[in-house]
């Protein structure tokens, strides 16, 4: 242990537990007593023990799990889920139970004042003996259910707390409370036991269920405030999903790749950003899935790997659909450049989807990532988690320097936006809107790049065509006005002359008129609002 | 632990034994026998099982708490086997 100086800082012990210790700032403080404080199923058991099991694992710190409500035997066997063999650590030595579960067999009176020096006697020994520097008290509301005298109990957990920051162990005691918002913990007292104190919350909402961490103080050091969400994997226990610490501290790439289609490429410039997110927004049937499919194809092509998370189409119809536009997804896929994951978005929340999604890409480390669509995935949650969802996906594919691509239906056939884009367009580096054109009788369709953060583009709502080659995007619609607002509006080129031809004459009225073409379509655009 | 003593020379003469712990110096018998609190009490015999804490300062509630209080009327016969008990503190 080192010796704090007065100058020192309050010290952090990392936990092991690489998104947690991300909103913690480091870890826990590390010689203190923490409070974990939730309601019933807010996982409060899996994160006392996982904060040992990551110290033992990970880092080679044993620890002492002290437990007031689960027998030790009931503990062994509901963590092996998690792949925890806390029999094995035992036996080696790196972790010892405290088991001061209530005894059903062995009844209690209580005869005039008592303490708990047995326990906290006990807890040393136990401490001693596997050279303990993190502790697990689960939890400290059944002390309370465990004796008669509350104001003996109040006390001696105080002296529990105190005692266990003598030991130079940095200890971790849940508490519970009856509502996710509400006091801090059951009995009023937990939360001045310990020196820092941490929320869990399982709220339901709309019907699902948002489990959230949220650190409510940490004295004399710093934290991320507010909730965060996190999930509960079976093979990794419990996984803080960071949002704003990962936000904003990417890199940015100067390297374009290609979107596997020519004319789109040099509508953006070039080609999109290496690590941009591209947002593809169109109504059903526009070619979003095919513009996924060529950015997939432009990919394996030059060699790249492509992942495609789709939750729209089956995998029979998506190679098929391929198929029909020339592109060979089975071949892809014998080739290793290519992974195509289906599913029904329901299948999982949207926490344990950014976590799913985070292993394949961690683990096929793909150049590319198409998502098909996001519309399918807003489905499942609340606005707010969908939300973070995206935030916390896009800065995830940004930090691996991968190009993601994804799509948004629009709920209308012509025009308008979809709530996704809504949600996320801030968060994209570039939008592609493809749109239904009406012309005399004929549905034509409509390409435009409306932003691309970093680069110049074409302005233009070009018209595309799709045959068993793909895509082709052409020219643009001269005499149409109106497409984005789904009421395409068609200007005979006499009028569209004269409308041309003022704006000229007013320019040059003006002293400082720029008369060149960009300064006139810029001033044609605002006339026409 | 004098409460404890007078309860023992009173009520139950010479037939008991008892046996005192300090947890302090045997933490690893506080955890055998999963005591929390100090000072506990555990009657082993006869059964059943009984644990008292506490300063043991009503005698009565002890006596109660032990099941002993039965036993004393019944003077004439031989006193049941009270012993171990174990104290600890």
């Amino acid at each position: 242990m080192t010796q704090p100086t007065s100058t020192d800082a309050v010290q952090k012990l990392p936990t092991g537990m690489a998104s947690f210790d991300v909103i913690a700032k480091g870890g826990l403080p590390i010689n203190r007593t923490t409070l974990l404080s939730g309601t019933a199923g807010s996982g409060k058991t899996v994160f006392a023990v996982q904060f040992l099991a990551s110290g033992i694992v990970d880092r080679g710190e044993p620890g002492v799990f002290v437990t007031f409500e689960e027998s030790a035997a009931d503990i062994r066997a509901n963590m092996q889920s998690f792949g925890w063999d806390l029999a094995a650590w035992e036996r080696q030595g790196l972790l010892a139970f405290v088991d001061a579960s209530p005894d059903p067999n062995i009844e209690v009176i209580e005869v005039g004042s008592f303490d708990l020096g047995a326990l906290l006697a006990r807890v040393e020994n136990a401490v001693r003996k596997v050279k303990a520097k993190r502790v697990s008290v689960d939890s400290l509301g059944a002390v309370f259910s465990q004796f008669s005298d509350q104001s003996i109990v109040r006390r001696e957990l105080f002296r529990i707390a105190w005692g266990l920051k003598s030991m130079g162990v940095t200890a971790l005691l849940t508490a519970e409370r009856t509502q996710d918002y509400g006091p801090v913990a059951r009995y009023g007292v937990e939360e001045f036991i310990a020196d820092n104190v941490m929320v869990l919350r399982n709220v339901l909402e709309d019907e699902s269920r948002r489990r959230t961490i949220e650190i409510l103080k940490f004295r004399g050091t710093d934290h991320q405030k507010g909730e965060y969400p996190f999930t509960i994997v079976p093979d990794g226990g419990l996984v803080v999903i960071p949002l704003s610490a990962i936000q904003l501290k990417q890199k940015s790439s100067d390297v374009r790749i290609s979107s596997g289609d020519v004319e789109l490429d040099a509508m953006c410039g070039g080609g999109f950003f290496q690590d941009s997110v591209i947002l593809v927004s169109g109504a059903t049937g526009t070619g979003k899935t095919l513009t996924v499919t060529q950015f997939l194809d432009g990919g394996a092509r030059v060699g790249e790997r492509c992942l495609l998370l789709a939750f729209e189409e089956s995998r029979e119809q998506l190679f098929r659909n391929a198929i029909g536009w020339g592109v060979d997804f089975e071949r892809m896929e014998r080739d290793g450049v290519l992974r195509v994951v289906c599913d029904y978005p329901e299948v999982a929340t949207l926490e344990d989807w950014l976590l799913h999604i985070q292993r394949i890409v961690a683990e096929f480390k793909p150049s590319r990532v198409a998502l098909d669509s996001l519309s399918a995935l807003e489905r499942v949650g609340t606005v707010k988690a969908f939300r973070e969802f995206v935030i916390g996906f896009t800065s995830f594919i940004k930090h691996q320097e991968i190009t993601g691509l994804f799509t948004s239906t629009t709920s209308t056939l012509m025009g308008g936006t979809s709530i996704t884009e809504g949600h996320i367009s801030t968060l994209t580096d570039s939008i592609v809107l493809l749109r239904y054109v009406e012309m005399f009788g004929e549905m034509r369709r409509g390409l435009t790049v409306l932003k691309m953060r970093g680069s110049a583009h074409d302005k233009a709502i070009r018209e595309f065509t799709i045959d068993k080659h793909g895509m082709h995007v052409g020219r643009p619609f001269k005499n149409v006005t109106g497409i984005l607002s789904g009421t395409p509006v068609h200007v005979s080129p006499g009028d569209l002359e004269r409308v041309w031809s003022q704006i000229d004459a007013e320019a040059s009225a003006r002293p400082r008129a720029a008369n060149g073409p960009e300064r006139r379509r810029g001033e044609e655009r605002r006339g026409r609002e | 632990m004098a409460n404890l003593r007078r309860i023992c020379e009173q009520e139950l003469s010479d037939q008991y034994e008892l046996r005192v712990i300090d947890v302090l110096q045997q933490p690893q018998l506080a955890e055998d026998e999963k005591i929390l609190a100090t000072p506990t009490l555990i009657k082993e015999l006869p059964p059943p099982l009984r644990r008292v804490i506490g300063d043991l300062s009503d005698k009565e509630k002890v006596l109660l708490g032990l099941e002993l209080r039965a036993a004393e009327p019944r003077r004439s016969e031989p006193a049941p086997p009270v012993p171990p008990a174990t104290e600890t503190r």
